[in-house]
């Protein structure tokens, strides 16, 4: 991509250009352009959040306001972050920046102008390797229209300025200057089913397996723990479906009639059934398996189903970490002699 | 549960059923249970003998377990065991293994085991291809044996000839070789065995290490043979199926027309009949010598005693020849399809070291895994198969001279009391008395028959003593597949007979909902409907003919190597094996759901 542009289309961007676009666009570019299906979508880069800083800049500091802070002192962060919060929201887009996104949007919604859209913060730290860092930036959904969507973008702006993340940046000594946000900006899907999957056993590591969990609606429910999913486990390789655990899902988060989502009491018929079915269960498991292979490392993945197509759309893919981490030394070596492996079985007493 | 209750109940609070205790006494003291035994921890096997042993039948016990624990103990020297005692109350089958505990002694045959093992894997094809010789020599010397007569006068041509043996003594000599000879193939039978189950295991525990949520089924589908002899019996059937369409018989095959009334339509049809005819004796010799059961009891006949089960399959076959299938085996589709999975799993690994090491043992699974396939044809089928029949002859010469009513009766006596009724005949034969075993043997037969009604009626426990802290005797591990996770789940048993659910070894994936069709022999085998879910004790490569008419598989007996796994798998069916009680907790025509991946039987109605 070019650099200093503002607006940066899914097929145009990779891992390579996460400076730009942030780690989640990166890695919505990089999986497009390998062929997964992604809500189509745009990322208004940092260079756009540079040009909106620098105008902000103009009127008062926004970076050495947050620098001279210190980690300890509570409430003058807790000052600081509702003023700078206040400026970012207050402000409108520099013009040629509003032109560009409303050109985008336009090319994005097509000729339906209410197709809503979902708006994702995309930092430029986030998916390092502390992912918890991550969780503190902001996703809408179901935004319509260019005003609101620019209106959400300086939201998650504003969001890279909240007393969370401002402690956090303090506490870890993460430079200032170095702190810049992407805005990922995608068609929003309607999901009649999401959820999560993981490419590596979250309870053994095993690499073998791909571990489902889903629940009827958006997958924020499965996200953010208000609803216990069903739960899969299939063999990556062979998809045998060695677990099936289908719970009693009470509630499900849908489109809200004013935007944003809404939870709602999922139907008696509907709380106690698989939300999912064996066919997309094998589907989802060939994703997971594409998204492993492409990055070759294991993931940890957001998906949706459109309740309307059917199709089923990844949203989001992040390396696993926990396990990852605790790789240790191999559980097998090469033997000279081949058949000194045979005394693990006849020549060992295994201790009760 | 309390502590107390974690032990199985002792042998010697086992009693014989009242009203057999004669039938019991019958089989030779040392396999009678004695006080000393309720030190030891013993398990019901169930798996090799899951029905009461009729007195001859023990004969498979003996000779097994003797040539078991001879390879384990004294030729191969695995370090951590002997052998395998056996002990037997109400019919049933008990055993226990025999653990090696102290270091010194696990060092001392671990050097032993390593210049005799080793030497065995390092010369496999060799030893193997040589082991097929003897095999097959010893199979044509029990087809060599001579008919048993018992002629009124010694053939004047043995009188010319100068023989200076007559009749009778053959009767012994022939008795005594065919025992000679079974127990002889027992030792050929256990001559690989353990080694080839070991690199199997060897290459099994490290897939579980590597994958702990791998299924068995997996690693069993990376190491089975695509060419193993157990297909060969069916690709025979669908060979006869598509020769029937070719030379144009095939609407003689109608469903549930017997197979002789086939043979005898055939008979009749001209040139094209006599060569079908021709190409089924073909397939008869050997491949037919295979048992509709596993070969361990007298009444498993072989498809060329009986041929209803491949004249079972004919139908179905014949009708997809003609619907432009071409029922070959895609064998190298299978062994793309193989070594891709293998593939897949190696790139899954988490370092390169741990990828050269899978190499090797999947290498070595391969390179051994051929013999613990191929074995059974040859021991458990046609050689057995030969053994019972040849007794099955002496059961119809004694039942000619009035020893008991039927040839079948002979099957009651143990094979010391046979030899006995043989010199009672032969001194009968050469003294000109009668015979003392007409008066003797009738009750005795009566008295044992009734004994097994009645063991039969009556479940035995599955294990009897103290239970052991960890079972790790190889020996148990891979021919049992017993753990410690399975005792518990027998102590548990107990209390769950309420549940709708059982549960068995995942043997082929899938999910199938149907009618149960229970059969306990193979006789019923004319009952399975299309899309019935097969119910039944064990299944074996005999069963192949009708797994293309069921929509899946339930037996008791089995684990995720076994045959019917294998065959299940290949033919895509869903099948749940080793669930223990399947065939008496299943009713006939009960709605029951098969889940092949988890291992799961659910009663639906």
């Amino acid at each position: 991509m070019a650099a200093g542009t503002y607006i940066a289309w899914f097929e145009e961007i990779g891992l390579g250009d996460r400076e730009q676009v942030g780690g989640k666009g990166g890695s919505l570019g990089e999986l497009t352009r390998a062929g997964i299906a992604v809500p189509p979508g745009y990322v208004l880069t940092t260079a756009a959040f540079e040009r909106f800083l620098a105008a902000l800049e103009e009127k008062a500091p926004v970076r050495a306001a947050v620098t001279a802070l210190k980690s300890y002192d509570l409430e003058a962060i807790t000052d600081c972050s509702r003023a700078l919060r206040q400026r970012i929201e207050a402000a409108e887009l520099p013009r040629e920046m509003l032109e560009d996104l409303t050109v985008a949007h336009a090319r994005l919604v097509g000729a339906s102008a209410e197709q809503p859209v979902a708006v994702r913060s995309s930092a430029t730290c986030e998916d390092a390797q502390d992912a918890s860092f991550a969780g503190l930036q902001d996703t809408y959904l179901w935004v319509r229209g260019v005003a609101d969507t620019a209106r959400r973008v300086r939201s998650c702006w504003a969001s890279l300025y909240s007393v969370e993340s401002i402690s956090y940046r303090l506490t870890h000594g993460f430079p200032e200057e170095r702190v810049a946000m992407a805005v990922v900006v995608q068609r929003m899907v309607d999901a009649g089913t999401a959820g999560v999957m993981f490419t590596r056993s979250p309870t053994t590591g095993d690499r073998s397996v791909v571990t489902i969990e889903a629940a009827w609606g958006v997958g924020s429910a499965v996200v953010g723990g208000e609803v216990t999913p069903d739960r899969w486990v299939l063999g990556k390789i062979t998809g045998e479906i060695s677990t099936r655990e289908i719970s009693d899902k009470q509630i499900q988060h849908v489109a809200a009639p004013g935007g944003g989502v809404a939870t709602v009491a999922v139907s008696e018929e509907q709380r106690r059934i698989a939300c999912l079915s064996d066919e997309e269960l094998q589907q989802l498991r060939a994703m997971a398996r594409r998204v492993e292979r492409h990055y070759g490392s294991a993931q940890d993945i957001e998906w949706a189903i459109d309740r309307q197509s059917g199709a089923i759309l990844l949203l989001q893919s992040r390396p696993e970490t926990v396990w990852s981490a605790k790789e240790g030394a191999p559980i097998a070596k090469p033997e000279q002699d081949p058949l000194m492996h045979l005394m693990s079985v006849f020549g060992t007493r295994r201790c009760p | 549960m309390n502590a107390e209750s974690v032990a199985f109940p002792a042998p010697s609070s086992l009693k014989v059923l009242p009203g057999t205790e004669r039938a019991q006494a019958a089989y030779p003291y040392y396999m009678q249970f004695t006080a000393a035994d309720d030190q030891r921890f013993w398990f019901y096997n169930s798996m090799h003998f899951p029905e009461p042993m009729s007195a001859f039948d023990m004969v498979t016990a003996e000779a097994a377990y003797c040539a078991l624990g001879s390879s384990t103990t004294r030729v191969h020297c695995i370090p951590t065991t002997l052998g395998i005692d056996y002990r037997i109350i109400n019919g049933r089958v008990y055993i226990g293994g025999n653990a090696v505990t102290d270091p010194a002694e696990i060092a001392r045959r671990t050097s032993e085991f390593q210049q005799r093992a080793f030497y065995y894997y390092g010369n496999w094809e060799r030893l193997y291809a040589q082991w097929r010789e003897k095999m097959l020599a010893l199979i044509r010397e029990a087809q060599a044996f001579p008919r048993l007569e018992l002629p009124e006068f010694e053939p004047l041509a043995n009188v010319h000839a100068g023989r200076g043996i007559a009749a009778n003594h053959q009767l012994l000599d022939v008795y005594q070789k065919t025992l000679e000879g079974y127990f002889r193939m027992w030792h050929h039978h256990f001559e690989f065995l353990l080694l080839g189950y070991g690199a199997y295991m060897t290459f099994f525990a490290f897939c579980k290490k590597a994958f702990p949520e791998i299924s068995d089924q997996t690693i069993a589908r990376m190491v089975a043979g695509i060419e193993a002899e157990i297909f060969r019996p069916d690709e025979e059937v669908r060979r006869l199926a598509r020769r029937a369409v070719e030379l144009g018989v095939d609407e003689e095959f109608t469903e549930g027309r017997a197979a002789q009334a086939i043979i005898a339509a055939l008979g009749t049809r001209g040139a094209a009949g006599r060569s079908w005819l021709e190409e089924l004796a073909a397939s008869r010799d050997p491949w037919f010598n295979i048992n509709v059961g596993d070969g361990f009891y007298h009444y498993h006949r072989s498809w060329n005693d009986d041929l209803s089960m491949p004249f079972a399959g004919l139908p179905g076959y014949i009708a997809r020849v003609k619907a432009g299938e071409s029922l070959e085996r895609p064998i190298e589709a299978l062994q793309a399809q193989r070594r891709q999975l293998i593939q897949d799993y190696r790139e899954l690994l988490g370092s390169e070291q741990e990828r050269q090491a899978y190499d090797q043992m999947i290498g070595l699974a391969h390179r051994v895994f051929p013999y613990v396939e191929g074995h059974k044809f040859y021991c458990e089928h046609w050689y057995t198969n030969l053994f019972f029949n040849k007794i099955r002859e002496f059961g119809a010469l004694l039942a000619a001279h009035g020893f008991f009513a039927r040839e079948e009766d002979v099957f009651q006596l143990t094979h010391y009391e046979l030899e006995a009724a043989i010199i009672d005949l032969m001194t009968s034969w050469s003294n000109g008395s009668p015979p003392r075993g007409p008066q003797y043997w009738p009750q005795i037969v009566a008295e044992r028959r009734a004994a097994i009604a009645e063991w039969a009626k009556h479940s035995t426990p599955p294990a009897l003593g103290p239970v052991p802290e960890v079972i790790d005797d190889p020996a148990i591990v891979m021919l049992w597949g017993i753990t410690r996770e399975s005792l518990d789940s027998w102590l548990r048993a107990g209390s769950d007979t309420a549940s709708r659910e059982l549960r068995g070894f995942a043997a082929s994936s899938g999910v199938v909902e149907g009618p149960a069709c229970v059969v306990k022999s193979v006789e019923e085998i004319g009952r399975v409907r299309k899309g019935d879910i097969l119910v039944c004790q064990i299944t074996n490569p005999t069963w192949a003919p009708i797994f293309q008419k069921i929509a899946g598989a339930v037996s008791d007996i089995g684990g995720s190597m076994s045959h019917a796994a294998i065959v299940a798998r290949e033919f895509g069916l869903p099948a749940v094996v080793g669930t223990g009680t399947a065939t008496s907790r299943i009713k006939d025509g009960q709605r029951i759901r098969v889940d092949g991946g988890r291992g799961v039987v659910t009663l639906l109605t």
